[in-house]
């Protein structure tokens, strides 16, 4: 036996070298130049059993320290029903390709077209495409999409008070793409709108980038904010973590144009960074601006209504270099996840989310404030479930008394700048333990 | 299945008042409803009302409309839809790994750390590079960075006038787009009858506004480049640099390493060559090396390994930016750790040769039958161009269509664009003689239907869930959203 995931015994080989007219397995490689064969076995271990897999997989996840979470920034700590792994964990989703045979394909293209109804939903816009990689991904493909339904326009503005990694891989994507992006500077918190229209006012703008809540956790008030921007004629784009819209006025309602963010908190596993699930929405105008897969309804020659991947001459496999983007694969079975997730919670249950967020991280904000050893950074500002705290000891202390009792207490902002964030996955017993270990600093 | 009753959407079985979930309270008594009502939604979004179980149920019935690596043979060329070994999925679904946040300090994820720099050195030595990111989410997204790189390359040289990537007129469609999302300009090199990229061609396109030239090996039709070290010398004189796209690695998988003949930067698909579940359109990865030279380009974060011995997380001002929100789908690489280990470097000596093997022995047993218009040796995949016979008019999508009645996902079809009927297998090294035997019996079938009775092809399939879609009016009068469906009925 060759190995257990190779079914060739050597009469198979035997057989079906005959087969071709030939003798040994070395002749199969006859057309790669002598000096560029690989004359040697790489340099790894010989095979393992599954038993020694696990066991090198155990020793590894050894260490690494479980916390209990209060660190968000773009990701949180969600709870993940069994239903979603259960199903995630069919394998004619999970080792399906993408459905280009919408004959045998229709459960994926079903669920792409539920995922893609309720994230219009959600985000308040008409459009969805089937996914993208992961919130910043997406928000650098929604700054494409303006530019490219600019024609001629080459500058984009984002708020500082979009998340760090987000405004990181705009800046990579804008510098190779030619984009000039232009940061709108921060005030107390939140967006600058005089600067932003100062900004606007030089010209030349084919998009606007904001978040909700911003990268400090702000809640900011964007009224008049997509007339203003709709007047210089470009687009409004807002970045939100997808579960906060179950409660927070979602980006159609603000008047954005396009919604592009993160859907990792909708439940799905920290995992160290992923998978996750970028969203991209849009209104229809710009539909066919989208890039990646989208999913149509349409009826079949018996008559059934059926889901075809649609509107493809914007693809890359289509268009070439013409294509609205190079995508291909996506997140397609994390829009699974969503649908399921979703499905189970419904709007109630996602606004519960967000009503056990808010409870939690108001509680812990001003006990943290009594213990007279942090304040809010932003005492004025609103929040849903994450805030900054000024510390009076260095972060590098609150961090290692806290993890040192087992608790991740936020993400580091600055020396004396902590972000915290509180989900349902934090008991009362966690969250006022972490309260116990900052009062005793 | 029993469509009448299973074929709804979720938002069609949804009542008013049910629910699938049970929330944890903490007992906190502060109230969203304290927010000013300027920031809150007006209108709760439409989403379903539906328990548990009726969620299963939906799902899972949904599921069996599906095809899968795990239900059958999937021969779909230039995706390598090999077996997804299930001892990768439990390793994925590590419970500690599944709650690191991947902002927690360093101290507290060495283990994740060191498996991610494992990989990272795998890779290397498989392809025959210095050094790799793992961050890049997908194949086309491992292009754009890789591209990047190449840019920044010649950027950090004081270089600005190349602006050009020359790709053969036979690559994935995402290479000349990832090219132009880097803002780059593509110039196309025909390439020869069999798809190999002939030197005299590419020759007087090479000048100082090249940056790169981006190739696969073997190349769509399966065939080996022999004069890539010429092509590489030649790129490398006129102070480009070589792309390989990773696409098409599995059969050098044991054989040969991109590094050697010369290539400068590539991407590796996992989802590909390194078994890791496509999932119906991802998550994949496709993780990006160069050669020594270039490792200070890589895109931010990197995970590095500290002189003591630890692994940390490192941001540099030399790399050319952040790609990625985090280190890239990391339970993906998880699982390509995991195929590998099980493998070996015994067992992955073999990838590459009986992936060969097979494609060879499906080609030779079914060219009495489908044109071969490539004679010779192939590597892990090959093109026909249609049926011999095509009196009956019978077409390749009316072939791969018939495919689908027997339990067969279909080839790729029409792709590469250099043939009419393009029809690309690729078998990959985890299928049995005996279903690669039953392939080709019913392939042989399919031949001789198309001769005998070419109406029962032409209206493939018959046995399928549905039946053929309407692709145009699906694009014509777009509905891409429950809302619009039920929109659509009221009108």
């Amino acid at each position: 036996m060759l190995h257990r995931y190779l079914p060739h015994t050597p009469e198979d080989i035997a057989e079906m070298l005959a087969a071709c007219g030939l003798k040994s397995l070395d002749e199969l490689c006859a057309d790669v130049p002598d000096e560029l064969l690989l004359k040697r076995r790489y340099e790894l271990p010989e095979q393992m059993s599954e038993k020694e897999v696990r066991d090198f997989f155990k020793s590894l996840s050894d260490n690494n320290r479980r916390l209990i979470c209060f660190a968000g920034a773009g990701y949180y700590d969600h709870y993940t029903p069994a239903v979603v792994k259960s199903v995630l964990s069919r394998s004619e989703f999970l080792t399906a390709y993408t459905p280009y045979q919408p004959e045998i394909s229709q459960g994926t293209l079903q669920y792409i077209f539920e995922y893609q109804s309720m994230m219009t939903s959600l985000t308040g816009l008409d459009v969805s495409n089937a996914s993208m990689y992961d919130g910043a991904t997406a928000t650098a493909e929604a700054m494409l999409m303006c530019v490219a339904a600019s024609r001629k326009r080459d500058r984009v503005l984002v708020s500082d008070t979009v998340l760090p990694q987000v405004k990181a891989v705009l800046a990579t994507y804008a510098r190779y793409h030619g984009i000039r992006l232009d940061v709108v500077p921060e005030a107390g918190g939140v967006t600058s709108r005089d600067h932003l229209d100062r900004m606007l006012a030089e010209g030349d703008v084919a998009g606007v980038i904001v978040a909700t809540p911003n990268r400090l956790g702000i809640l900011e008030d964007y009224t008049g904010l997509a007339d203003t921007v709709h007047k210089s004629k470009a687009l409004l784009v807002m970045n939100a973590p997808a579960s906060a819209l179950g409660s927070i006025k979602s980006p159609g309602e603000w008047g954005a144009d396009i919604a592009a963010g993160d859907a990792q908190s909708l439940g799905m596993p920290l995992d160290f960074g992923g998978p996750y699930l970028g969203y991209l929405c849009a209104t229809k105008a710009l539909m066919r601006k989208m890039p990646g897969r989208i999913v149509g309804a349409t009826v079949d020659d018996r008559g059934q209504r059926v889901f075809v991947l649609t509107l493809q001459a914007r693809e890359q496999h289509i268009r070439r270099e013409k294509a609205t983007s190079n995508i291909c694969s996506n997140q397609g079975l994390m829009a699974l996840f969503v649908s399921v997730y979703l499905s189970l919670l419904g709007a109630r249950g996602l606004d519960e989310v967000n009503r056990v967020g808010y409870a939690g991280a108001h509680y812990l904000a001003k006990e943290l404030e009594a213990t007279g050893k942090m304040s809010l950074s932003y005492p004025d500002a609103p929040y849903l479930n994450e805030f900054v705290m000024t510390t009076v000891d260095k972060v590098d202390d609150v961090m290692a008394a806290c993890v040192a009792e087992g608790i991740l207490p936020g993400v580091k902002l600055g020396e004396h700048e902590i972000m915290i964030a509180v989900t349902e996955m934090q008991s009362r017993r966690d969250i006022d333990r972490y309260i116990e270990i900052v009062s005793s600093l | 299945m029993n469509r009448e009753c299973y074929g709804k959407l979720i938002f069609e079985l949804s009542r008013k008042g049910r629910g699938g979930y049970r929330l944890p309270s903490n007992g906190c008594t502060p109230s969203v409803d304290e927010l000013p009502e300027v920031l809150l939604r007006r209108t709760a979004p439409e989403l379903p009302e539906v328990d548990e179980p009726t969620v299963v149920r939906h799902y899972n019935n949904m599921s069996t409309n599906n095809f899968g690596v795990d239900t059958g043979f999937y021969p779909l060329g230039s995706c390598t839809m090999k077996y997804n070994p299930k001892i990768n999925e439990e390793m994925a679904a590590d419970e500690t790994i599944a709650s690191l946040h991947p902002y927690q300090p360093s101290a507290t994820v060495q283990g994740v750390l060191e498996l991610y720099y494992t990989l990272q050195q795998t890779l290397s030595e498989i392809g025959g590079m210095s050094e790799f990111t793992l961050n890049t989410y997908a194949g086309a997204h491992g292009e754009l960075t890789g591209l990047m790189v190449i840019r920044a390359y010649h950027a950090g040289r004081g270089d600005d006038r190349r602006v050009k990537v020359i790709v053969p007129d036979s690559a994935h469609g995402t290479n000349p787009a990832s090219a132009a999302v880097a803002g780059l300009k593509v110039v196309e090199v025909k390439s020869r009858e069999d798809g190999t990229v002939d030197v005299e061609d590419l020759r007087p396109l090479l000048d100082d506004t090249v940056a790169a030239v981006m190739m696969t090996n073997p190349n769509t039709l399966g065939i080996f480049e022999r004069n890539i070290p010429e092509i590489a010398s030649l790129v490398h004189e006129a102070g480009a640099l070589l792309y390989y796209d990773g696409a098409n690695l599995n059969p050098l998988v044991g054989v040969a390493r991109p590094g050697d003949m010369g290539f400068d930067v590539m991407h590796i698909n996992l989802h590909k060559t390194f078994s890791t579940p496509h999932g119906g359109g991802g998550p994949g990865a496709g993780p990006v090396g160069v050669r020594k030279g270039l490792e200070h380009l890589l895109p931010n974060p990197r995970v590095v390994k500290k002189d003591d011995g630890t692994f940390d997380i490192s941001y540099s001002d030399c790399s050319l930016g952040q790609v990625t929100g985090t280190l890239g789908n990391f339970a993906v690489a998880v699982r390509a750790l995991s195929y590998i280990l099980s493998l070996g470097c015994d067992g992955l000596d073999m990838v590459g040769r009986l992936a060969t093997l097979n494609a060879n022995y499906v080609k030779e047993s079914l060219r009495d039958a489908y044109l071969l218009p490539v004679d010779g040796v192939c590597k892990h995949e090959f093109v026909f161009d249609g049926l011999i016979d095509k009196s009956g008019g019978v077409t390749t999508l009316n072939v791969a269509k018939r495919l689908l009645d027997h339990g067969y996902h279909a080839p790729t079809i029409y792709f590469p664009l250099l043939f009419h009927e393009s029809l690309m297998i690729e078998p990959t090294e985890t299928e049995s003689k005996e279903t690669l035997d039953d392939f080709i019996r019913v392939m042989h079938d399919i031949a001789r239907e198309a001769a005998e009775s070419p109406d029962v092809v032409k209206s493939a399939p018959h046995n399928t869930p549905v039946g053929h879609p309407d692709d145009t009016n699906a694009a014509l009068h777009p509905v891409v959203t429950y809302k619009e469906l039920i929109d659509n009925v009221q009108q």
